[in-house]
This record gives structure tokens, sequence and C-alpha cells, in this order.
């Protein structure tokens, strides 16, 4: 269950996006949220939504996972749009009470509100559906990079991430493993109330943070033995390359933009 | 002078685990280990076997005046240890806690990018190490998706790829099942004979220590015998009081003596028993 949570949103495949190199899909996930706040008239929202919507097909992948992706947000996206929608004057009122007001601004600041939520969550799925969270790993140490500058530890941090990912399906196992061998010692997980449930985990959590720390120091040796001596001087195996789809990607985020920036109000 | 067959010098080896109280783990080791061989070290928990193999690929916190430990003609000592370590190769226990690497290639190439050679070389030597380990056609495996023995067997992948000339298994067939067991010795077996490395086993079961060219057995820290796996079986039941599973044959054996039948001294396979069982009275 929770490994699905973590790891199973990547959906494996060849499309066009799953080719892109995962440095330019992180940079340009980040910059599409970016420019969404260029958005503000209807004509820049269908843009964007056919823009959004093309990125999707061209991912091969089906629209319910995208759908499904918003539906855990949906509590807060509501609230935000309420309050969009009862705040907001301006325009036609069609209702108040109090400080509450039902206007035609607000409807409308709803509705792009509600886009933008939408937009964003599509996009930023987009990128975990199609990209392995090894490579997601291997951009945001590319894109580290630069802070060596500043003595920033891009290295160990990029390793760490990579044997943190590696760890989640061992940890997960044991995990299963010692709630099944206190299951059978009488721990009853997830019944009674609040306060038991969690007094239930306390005999999950001990024994695993007891084995994660044994883990950490059977690893430690082995990587000492191993001839690991700290980032400088490593070279990499796993190499990124940019391909010609990448700079292509690049031009359409950069019509995109020229095109809202010529629409909007 | 230094002998050059001789790969492994261990003289005056002392060690005690800082905050110990009693016995240290290594009292007086004295060992030499020729290229090319193959020597199991035996002994029950907390007998220094751990010690000894982590002492000599400079894993532990040694001082002066612990004793010395030369590895291919190299003294041990804060300077050279990563020269050392180039030199040998260590598979441990648990296969999932020495997996460094998010897939199998990347785990073995973790050692290859350690010593910086470039990706060109890395990419050669990964793939020649995959095939000899046959785990070619796993190279882009997580590892939450291999057997213990395929791991261990990655493991060993990763050690050949930086061609050391000695390998070190520190139980590393304990956590297998039988088959993993079995693919994990084969493995090792072949490759020591394609490059004469030399391999130390650190074991529990006596078995793999039967295939070995010379046993060791330690006993709190000490060394207390040394001879060839037939000179050593031949202890019986002693082994056990030394925390060690004798095999099946010889425990058949001391069983059989115990009610007064002459039994052959030499250490016999199971099978060799079962002949000498079914001829015992045959007049053929």
């Amino acid at each position: 269950m929770m490994n699905k949570l973590l790891l199973g949103r990547f959906i494996p495949g060849h499309s066009l996006v799953h080719r892109l190199d995962p440095r330019s899909k992180l940079l340009l996930s980040f910059y599409y949220i970016g420019i969404i706040f260029l958005a503000n008239n209807w004509q820049t929202y269908l843009v964007l939504f056919l823009f959004t919507i093309l990125a999707v097909r061209l991912s091969e992948i089906k629209m319910s996972f995208f759908i499904r992706g918003v539906r855990p947000l949906i509590w807060l996206i509501l609230f935000t749009v309420l309050l969009q929608v009862f705040f907001t004057r301006g325009g036609t009122t069609y209702w108040s009470w109090g400080p509450i007001v039902l206007s035609q601004f607000g409807i409308v600041n709803g509705i792009y509100i509600f886009m933008r939520f939408v937009l964003i969550i599509f996009m930023s799925t987009l990128l975990t559906l199609t990209t392995p969270p090894l490579s997601l790993a291997d951009a945001i140490e590319a894109i580290l990079k630069p802070l060596r500058v500043v003595h920033f530890p891009v290295y160990e941090v990029a390793l760490m991430l990579s044997i943190a990912l590696r760890f989640v399906p061992t940890l997960m196992d044991e995990t299963e493993k010692i709630m099944n061998a206190q299951r059978a010692r009488g721990v009853d997980f997830g019944e009674g109330n609040l306060f038991q449930q969690m007094r239930a985990v306390v005999p999950l959590l001990i024994p695993l943070f007891v084995s994660s720390f044994n883990r950490a120091e059977d690893l430690a040796t082995a990587m000492e033995a191993r001839g690991y001596q700290g980032g400088e001087g490593r070279s990499k195996y796993r190499v990124l390359v940019w391909h010609a789809i990448d700079s292509w990607s690049v031009v359409g985020f950069a019509i995109l933009t020229v095109i809202l920036i010529w629409l909007r109000a | 002078m230094t002998d050059v067959t001789k790969i492994i010098e261990v003289e005056h080896l002392n060690f005690r685990y800082p905050q110990t109280e009693g016995r240290p783990a290594l009292n007086d080791v004295n060992l030499t280990i020729e290229q090319g061989e193959w020597v199991a070290i035996i002994g029950h928990n907390g007998s220094g076997k751990s010690t000894l193999a982590k002492s000599l690929d400079g894993l532990l916190p040694l001082t002066p005046d612990s004793g010395t430990i030369r590895v291919a003609g190299i003294t041990l000592s804060e300077d050279n240890v990563w020269n050392i370590r180039r030199q040998i190769g260590m598979v441990f226990q648990n296969p999932d806690n020495q997996f460094v690497g998010a897939t199998v290639e990347d785990d073995v190439a973790f050692g290859l990018e350690n010593i910086g050679l470039p990706r060109e070389e890395m990419l050669t030597r990964v793939h020649a190490a995959l095939k000899r380990v046959r785990m070619l056609e796993f190279a882009d495996r997580e590892p939450a998706r291999l057997s213990g023995g395929q791991k261990q067997r990655v493991a060993i992948a990763g050690i050949i790829a930086l061609q050391p000339q000695i390998i070190i298994l520190d139980e590393s067939t304990s956590m297998l099942d039988p088959t993993g067991r079995i693919e994990v010795l084969e493995t090792v077996r072949e490759l020591k004979e394609q490059a004469n490395l030399t391999v130390i086993s650190i074991t529990h079961d006596i078995d793999e220590a039967a295939n070995a060219n010379r046993i060791i057995i330690l006993d709190d820290g000490e060394i207390k015998e040394s001879g060839t796996p037939a000179e050593i079986f031949q202890y019986g039941e002693r082994l056990i009081e030394l925390g060690l599973d004798v095999p099946y044959a010889e425990r058949l054996k001391a069983a059989l003596r115990r009610q007064n039948l002459v039994v052959p001294q030499q250490y016999l396979t199971e099978e060799g028993l079962v002949d000498w069982l079914w001829t015992l009275h045959s007049k053929m």
C-alpha cells in the first residue's frame, strides 16, 4: 500500500515524454508552474489547457491516472476556490450575506484558481508518472551541481538520495515482517481509538529503527571496503544525455510563453 | 625480501574492541596465506573470525602495537589502507546491506566509480563482470527483485570488476538457502580458477569448509588448529565443542563408534561413508 504511494507512481513506457531527459522534465515542470501565473483570461487558460492535454497525450498514459492525482488534494482545492468565490467583489453581485458575496468576478476567479490547481497537478503528475525516481535523483544532482561553488556536498546528497530510494522496498519488507511478528504476539494495528493506534506503532518503530541502524553500519562498512572515500575523485557510471527532443521541448515551452504573454489581458 | 607467493602475512595480531572488558577479540594471531590458496576460517560466534577478516581489510581501528599485516607485500598502515582495499574484495553476510546501487549495474559500478575510472572502461568492466557471474540479463534489475544468492553474485561481480587478488567471504552464504549457497560457492570457485585468486572464506558451514585447501580453527581470538579438511575433520566430536556444525557423515561415524563399531579414522564425505557402510559386511 505504502509502496504504491511512494514509488508505484512511475509507469514504465517509451513515449516521447518518457524519453525526455529528467533534467529537462524537472526544470520545465517548475517553469510551467511559473508561467501558469501569466494566465489571467479565458484565452490564456484555454491555451494552457490545450498544451497540458497535448503533453498528457504525448505520454501515452491514461487520463484516469491524472484525475486520480487530483483526488487527494480536492479538499484543499475546493477550500481555496470557495474562499475566492465568496470573498471577491466586483462586477455584478448576485447574492450577499454579511461579508460573504457571490459576485461575477468571484465566480470567474474561482474557475481560474480551479484551473490553475488542476493544470499544476496534471503537469507534476506527468513528471512523476514518466520519470523513474532514480532519474529524478540524478536530475536533482545535476541541477544542484552549481552549488558546489559554495561547498554544498552535491555528490553526497545525491548518493544519500539514491541509497534512500534503494532502501525503500527493503524497509517496506522489513516493516511487514515486524508487523506480522508483533501481530503474532498480540499487537493490534489499526484498531481502537487514535491513542491506541499510536501506541501500537511503538513496537513497530523501535525494532525498525534498531535494524535500520544496524543496516546503516553494515552498509557503511561495505562501502568502505569497496573503496568509498567521499564524493571527490569519483567518476559517474550513470550519465544523463541531452537529446534533440529535449531542445525541442524547451522551444515548445518558449513558444507557449510567447503566446501567453501575447494573449493575456 | 618479501616472498611474492605469500599474499597475506599476519604477525602477532592483537585486537580489542574499544570499550570492551575481558578477552581481546584477537590474541597473538600469526597466519600466512599463499597466493591461490582457498583458506576456510571456522569457529563459533564471537571467536574472532569476522574481526580477523575485517582487520585484513583495514576496517578496524588498529593501533601500531596491534601487530603487522602484510597484504601482497604492502604493510597495512593508515597511508596505504586504500591500496590494500584494492587488493581485497569482501563479500559480507547480509545480501541487502551491501547493495549500494539502485540497480544491479549501478551496484557493480560503485567500486569502479570510487577509484574514478573513466566511464568507457566502467561500461566494459561492468559488462564483463556481470557476464562472469551470469547476472548479465539482470543488469537493470532493482535489488528488491533479486534472490539472496543473486544479490551475493552481484556483490561478487562488483568485486571482480575491481580485479583484486584476494576475495574474503565473510559468512557470505549463511543467509542463503541451499540453492543460493551452491550458486555463490560455484561462482567463487570458477573465478578462483580463472584468475588465480586467493580465497578466504569465513564460515559456520563445514561443507563449505570441506572444499578449502586449508582450514583454520579460531577460538576465543586464537588459532586453535590449522590443517587440511581431512586432518581437521578427524577431530570429530571435538569440533562441536568449538561450536561448529559437524558434517552429517562425521556425526554418523561418532554415533556408530558409540555402538562399538570400528569406523575409519579419516574424513569421509557422505557418499564415501555410504560406500564404506554398504561394503562393510560384504565379503566380495
